[in-house]
């Protein structure tokens, strides 16, 4: 039987995440959302949501003794990091006034900025950046097998992913600039957007990442 | 291309059941919000809204089974109103799986709770909601108020100006109603839905009055709105989403087809 540990430190709605794990994951498969370090490491899947602040999630991560236990998870396990499950994996989120993350990934999580506008049309855009935009692949990887490219996605936030590395991105989005929508390396994969919230094709991911070995 | 604008079908729900009638050939039981539900997802929607008009608190916990089965039946956002009058009602909405929850009078009577909802919970789960009237007379400069008790209660607070509060305390969207045009079908206050869309920096969904799919459009195109919400002519069949979209993709907006 495989398992697939959700990993629950206290930062918002999990169950959607779950739910939509659930929906998709082939029979015998358990799926528990969990905040417990042997829990999550026995686990052979790993998935890493989150919603809110950067600074909090850091908080409810550190309050938990999970650090670490991310850490190791995401270099040994297929693992998939969600929004704020994949900004906190870089090393610094100018969030908060800046806060420190956990350092997975090399880079950094900046900020939108107030006077964000579109390119072409020079319309002011909102933030967050609210609802369904389109998904770049910027590599073939087993996590986009069956879904198209410039397909959208449900993406919410203010924030997004700086990777110092350009080699780590599997995706980009355009929203006044282009931002990287997806990171991958060996074994973890991380979207911005929200799988769990976009029908068909979030449900596609899902489904990928429940059968993918963790390899390229 | 880039980000789409959204079409968001409104269910009101009394007690568990969706009222206004909901006219759809192919379903059975056209009071089953889950039913519903599915239907609209399948067409398409880019998010659904519950409003919970259950009058008695008692019955507030079938709301949370609503959203519950809801939630694990269909993969997109789902935000919940109605009645969200405490930090424990928000959380036990977020837990049954609605990703954000709309706060209205409760705001009126206690604006820094959106302050306190949105540091607990996050901005991005916060929707302010704010039913408003005009109260200028004509040829006079355009100006409308906040309005409580379904439109019947004035507060005399200026709603432009108390959308750039709510913003400022921390809510990460407006659910902009007018109270004139709710349920006229005579398309949305246009002049209303632009002001306070460009009076905040977050995204507005324009609300009230959609009596067909070019006034969905309209608040897209002259409201400047960032998503529209309908209910009735989704509810009687009369268009589905799908229609409503390519509407507003051959009149230019990018919509997810």
């Amino acid at each position: 039987m495989s398992s697939v540990a959700v990993i629950d430190y206290g930062m918002g709605n999990l169950r959607s995440v779950s739910k939509a794990l659930e929906h998709m994951a082939p029979a015998g498969t358990r799926v528990v959302v969990t905040d417990s370090a042997i829990r999550i490491l026995a686990a052979d899947r790993v998935v890493f949501p989150g919603v809110g602040a950067a600074r909090d999630c850091m908080h409810e991560i550190r309050a938990r003794g999970l650090e670490d236990v991310i850490r190791q998870a995401a270099r040994l396990k297929p693992f998939l990091g969600i929004c704020m499950g994949m900004q906190v994996l870089l090393e610094h989120s100018e969030e908060n006034g800046g806060t420190p993350c956990l350092g997975v990934l090399p880079g950094a999580v900046r900020y939108f900025g107030e006077r964000l506008s579109d390119p072409r049309s020079g319309e002011r855009l909102k933030i967050p950046h609210m609802g369904w935009n389109q998904v770049r692949q910027t590599r073939p990887h087993p996590l986009w097998s069956g879904i198209a490219q410039d397909t959208r996605f449900y993406f919410v936030h203010s924030y997004y992913v700086d990777p110092a590395d350009a080699a780590l991105s599997a995706a980009s989005t355009d929203y006044g600039l282009r931002f990287t929508a997806a990171v991958a390396r060996d074994n973890l994969f991380a979207v911005q957007f929200h799988p769990e919230k976009s029908q068909q094709a979030g449900l596609q991911l899902l489904a990928n990442f429940l059968a993918w070995d963790g390899t390229d | 291309m880039g980000l789409a604008k959204r079409i968001i079908p409104c269910l009101d729900v009394d007690n568990g059941r969706v009222v206004k009638g909901v006219k759809f050939v192919d379903i059975r039981d056209a009071g089953d919000p889950v039913e519903i539900a599915r239907r609209y997802d399948t067409e398409g929607a880019d998010e659904l809204t519950f409003l919970d008009i259950t009058a008695s608190s008692d019955d507030r916990e079938t709301m949370v089974h609503v959203v519950e089965q809801v939630a694990s039946q269909v993969f997109i956002p789902l935000t919940v109103g109605g009645g969200i009058r405490t930090v424990a009602d928000i959380r036990r909405m977020l837990n049954a799986g609605a990703d954000k929850v709309a706060i209205n009078t409760a705001a009126v009577f206690n604006p820094e709770f959106v302050g306190e909802a949105a540091a607990r919970f996050g901005s991005q789960c916060i929707v302010v909601a704010i039913d408003a009237k005009r109260v200028s007379g004509e040829g006079e400069p355009p100006r409308w108020e906040i309005f409580t008790h379904g439109g019947r209660k004035p507060t005399g607070i200026d709603a432009v100006e108390w959308a750039r509060r709510m913003v400022a305390l921390g809510a990460g969207e407006i659910l902009l109603t007018s109270m004139d045009r709710d349920g006229t079908r005579s398309g949305f206050d246009l002049a209303l839905t632009r002001a306070v869309c460009e009076a905040v920096s977050v995204p507005v969904i324009a609300s009230g009055g959609v009596g067909d799919l070019d006034h969905l459009a309209e608040g897209v195109l002259e409201g400047k709105a960032d998503a529209v919400l309908a209910a009735s002519i989704f509810h009687f069949a009369e268009h589905t989403i799908e229609e409503a979209k390519r509407r507003m993709a051959e009149r230019g907006i990018e919509v997810r087809l």
